[in-house]
């Protein structure tokens, strides 16, 4: 062969760089068959239900979004740590107290109340990571009912809420180490000695779901991470990953990611109640803070690989899967290994004095699952599944036996589109778990919906996980940003759909438009305002400049979806009241004019005729209030 | 035999028993609804339901339906429907309390013509009662605000069976208490058309079968 063709041939081969990633696997006809299947999987057609809720968090948005499986069709929006106008929320006196001085939250894990070890139904709780807030949702109405924090002394709240298996505490640890209590200065220079990270019991009541802090542990400032709750043999405790170990400040991406391995604390929950109980500690900041090494047995730390993020327990509680992001593999804690390290001591040093347990003598596998391994979920068929961040890919694997053939136990493997955070299996972290679904929460999604913009969505995948593998069947966008999520199969609850008028306690509702009227008390004008399809009485509220309005609006209907909204314009006020509620807003008449009032929320035929006049008269115009 | 002779004819034990038990579907029926109406629109799949009892008017989806129906007619300026403005609700319980004595009297005394007047004093009531219903109905349908936000052309609500009213199925149908009284005066009809029957063969016999069971009773 000449030389002039040899060149010619190495410049075909060189010049051929795809235009696109080849597809792996076949193509054609078998991708449209498998389309076709995964849309007949996932088509709930118009009218019908979806199997379960998916509770996923909004992340930064503050909010709780609810979607259903296997539509993946978001349903509702639950407002929690942000106002939503959409439902009125964070206008009215109760829920504008419940925020506070916040106007927004950071949503990572919901966790919904167990009984046994499975989900009750009955409430779901959710963190609030940057105001070190936790906040409980009411099942029955699917509204925020208290919102607890910030909690004392805590700061960065990640590592929340995962409640224990009969939904005795909500367990919270701080991501960000400070001095404590808040509001203590300490250079950074002293992080190593003055800066405390805290985990905290977060007592919840079995009868109301009321939410106070129970106790605090104070801990060496690592960055405590995410947390699971055990079942069963390992019901008393519940494990966190951590990072930054090394007690770095400044560049973390560096500083913190020097040693190869972290930790994994130990946390006998129920032994820091009793200590609590028995008065150990002392209150700093009002919270009862207990300092590890004066209670023998209540936490251990256990080396793990490196900067691990993922914390969880499998279904039978007796084995701990910890994955270092940084480290190809996840790694397999026993737990009855785990209780005899304990027992006997099995110790290779300690930090502060917080004993180190033996990675050998408690380890039992390293699953080489692949890069990035971040959370893992499991199904009621003996699989685990870990989301791989670097990789784009869930990795599916065999819960055993663990006879040091750690290769073997990986089975499957599904690309996801793309970088996967969080992962939920159905049911997927109880005793047990439902099986069938998982949805990939993906951190980006770089184009592959309609173009809108820079500012782009994360994409939400639904997979298949019945047998030995893994189909993708469908793909959804979802708000900013979904972190965890909690799957509910659909027929454990049953809301409520209006608020009966029976149950309304507040003394200013009214159920008839001749209760509505205005009244003055010297400067404070009280209107008790009745809507219902299609008015408002009064529809006529006359204040004095500089009066204090207090409105109370009552939603007389007891037909379901007659909601009914009370929007002021000029006032910045939107509430919106459900049948059979009432909801209060309080605002000083401080601009003069007339403002309208209307429904915001459409009712009905005439609800463009639901609406009527706020007149604030100019100071100095005479003290009298109409009334109509 | 003449008619007032057999009027003054006394029933068997079997008969008596047989009144006595119907007379007890009239208290049953106390306790059931009398009519119900119930309304399908598109956004109702459910139904808005109202059911009437002797005493009570009973809203669907616990009462709240009976407001919901009130909403609704409002916009078409027909008044609000209350219990209070229900004489019934008051004379039909008495009445049927009435029709009770008068059936242990008749179970008692148990002359034909006790039963002759048991039936007819119930289908008054019962027709009178139907009428009257009828005529609310009509009321409510006619009696329409004209400053209404929409303006129908006057109707009566179905009294039994289906009627297409705007965006609205609406059915209405007699109730298991009406079916109850409906079996009080079928039973004792029938016992009457028995007892006539028994008469009407006797003496076309010639033969004294009263007497004979008179005697034997």
């Amino acid at each position: 062969m000449s030389r002039r063709l040899v060149l010619l041939a190495v410049l075909t081969v060189a010049a051929c760089a795809p235009e696109s990633q080849p597809e792996a696997g076949g193509g054609g006809g078998g991708r449209l068959a498998d389309a076709r299947e995964a849309a007949q999987r996932t088509f709930v057609e118009p009218g019908k239900l979806d199997e379960y809720y998916l509770f996923y968090s909004g992340g930064h948005s503050g909010q709780v979004y609810v979607a259903g499986i296997p539509s993946m069709r978001h349903i509702a929006t639950i407002p929690v740590f942000a106002p939503y106008p959409g439902t009125g929320y964070g206008f009215d006196e109760e829920s504008k107290k419940m925020l506070g001085e916040f106007t927004w939250g950071d949503v990572h894990h919901p966790s919904l109340s167990k009984k046994a070890g499975d989900y009750d139904g009955r409430w779901l709780f959710v963190n609030d990571n940057a105001n070190n807030r936790l906040a409980r949702i009411d099942l029955r109405d699917f509204k925020t009912k208290q919102i607890l924090g910030p909690i004392a002394n805590s700061s960065g709240n990640h590592g929340s809420a995962f409640v224990t298996e009969n939904t005795e505490y909500a367990l919270v640890a701080s991501r960000f180490s400070i001095p404590i209590p808040r509001g203590t200065y300490a250079p950074l220079s002293r992080y190593a000695t003055d800066y405390h990270g805290v985990v905290s019991g977060i007592a919840i009541d079995s009868t109301t779901g009321t939410m106070t802090v129970g106790w605090q542990i104070v801990t060496p400032p690592f960055n405590w991470d995410l947390a699971a709750t055990g079942h069963d043999i390992s019901g008393d405790w519940a494990v966190w990953s951590s990072y930054n170990t090394e007690r770095a400040t400044g560049r973390l991406e560096v500083t913190a990611s020097q040693r190869d391995r972290d930790y994994m604390a130990f946390v006998n929950w129920r032994k820091a109640t009793a200590a609590a109980a028995a008065g150990k500690g002392k209150i700093i900041g009002g919270v009862r803070v207990m300092d590890p090494r004066e209670i023998p047995g209540v936490m251990y730390l256990v080396p793990l690989a490196k900067s691990p993020h993922g914390a969880d327990f499998t279904p039978d509680g007796r084995y701990v899967v910890g994955s270092g992001k940084l480290a190809p593999y996840t790694t397999v804690f026993d737990f009855e290994k785990f209780l005899k390290a304990a027992e006997s001591n099995d110790t290779t040093g300690s930090e502060e004095g917080i004993p180190v347990l033996r990675f050998e003598s408690i380890k039992v596998a390293e699953v080489p699952v692949g890069l990035g391994p971040l959370h893992t979920q499991f199904d009621d068929e003996g699989y685990a599944y870990t989301s791989l961040f670097i990789e784009s890919a869930v990795a599916k694997w065999k819960l055993g036996p663990f006879d040091g053939h750690d290769s073997s136990l990986v089975v499957a493997k599904i690309p996801v589109h793309f970088s996967v955070g969080h992962i939920v299996a159905a049911g997927g972290d109880t005793r047990h778990p439902y099986g069938k679904y998982l949805v990939s929460m993906n951190k980006l999604s770089k184009g592959r919906h309609l173009n809108v913009g820079p500012s782009q969505p994360e994409s939400s995948q639904l997979i298949d996980i019945t047998g030995t593998g893994m189909k993708m069947i469908y793909e959804a966008y979802s708000e900013p940003e979904p972190h965890f999520a909690q799957v509910l199969k659909a027929d454990l609850i049953t809301p409520i759909e209006v608020y009966p008028k029976a149950e309304n306690k507040d003394p200013n509702a009214i159920w008839a438009a001749e209760d509505g009227k205005v009244t003055r008390r010297g400067k404070t004008v009280e209107a008790k305002i009745y809507s219902i399809r299609s008015y408002f009485a009064p529809s006529e509220v006359e204040v004095q400049q500089g009066d204090s309005v207090i409105f109370h609006v009552t939603n007389g209907e007891q037909e379901r979806d007659m909601l009914h909204g009370f929007g002021i314009a000029g006032y910045n006020i939107n509430v919106v009241t459900d049948p059979g509620e009432t909801k209060t807003i309080r605002l000083k008449a401080d601009k003069p004019g007339v403002w309208p009032f209307y429904c915001t929320n459409f009712c009905s035929a005439m609800h463009q005729e639901m609406q009527g006049y706020f007149l604030v008269r100019p100071a100095g115009a005479g003290t009298d209030v109409a009334q109509r | 035999m003449s008619l007032t002779g057999w009027l003054e004819q006394v029933l068997s034990p079997r008969a008596r028993i047989i009144v006595l038990g119907a007379g007890a579907l009239l208290l049953v029926a106390l306790w059931f609804p009398l009519w119900e109406i119930t309304m399908f629109a598109q956004m109702f799949p459910e139904g808005i339901r109202m059911w009437v009892y002797p005493y009570k008017l009973v809203g669907g989806k616990g009462g709240a339906d009976l407001a919901g129906i009130n909403i609704l007619n409002h916009y078409i300026g027909m008044r609000a429907i209350h219990e209070a403005d229900f004489p019934e609700m008051k004379f039909i319980p008495f009445a049927l309390g009435l029709f009770f004595l008068l059936t242990l009297r008749t179970a008692i005394f148990a002359r034909i013509h006790h039963l002759v007047d048991l039936l007819v004093l119930f289908i008054y009531f019962g027709l009178f009662s139907l009428g009257a219903f009828i005529y609310r109905m009509y009321s409510f349908g006619h009696q329409l605000d004209p400053g209404a936000p929409f303006k129908v052309a006057p109707f009566t609500p179905p009294i039994f069976g289906h009627q297409h009213i705007a965006n609205f199925d609406v059915y209405s149908y007699p109730g298991t208490g009406t079916y109850l009284l409906g079996a009080f005066a079928l039973i004792l009809g029938l016992l009457l058309a028995v007892e006539a029957r028994r008469e009407w063969a006797a003496s076309r016999s010639k033969t004294p079968v009263r007497a004979e069971r008179a005697v034997l009773a």
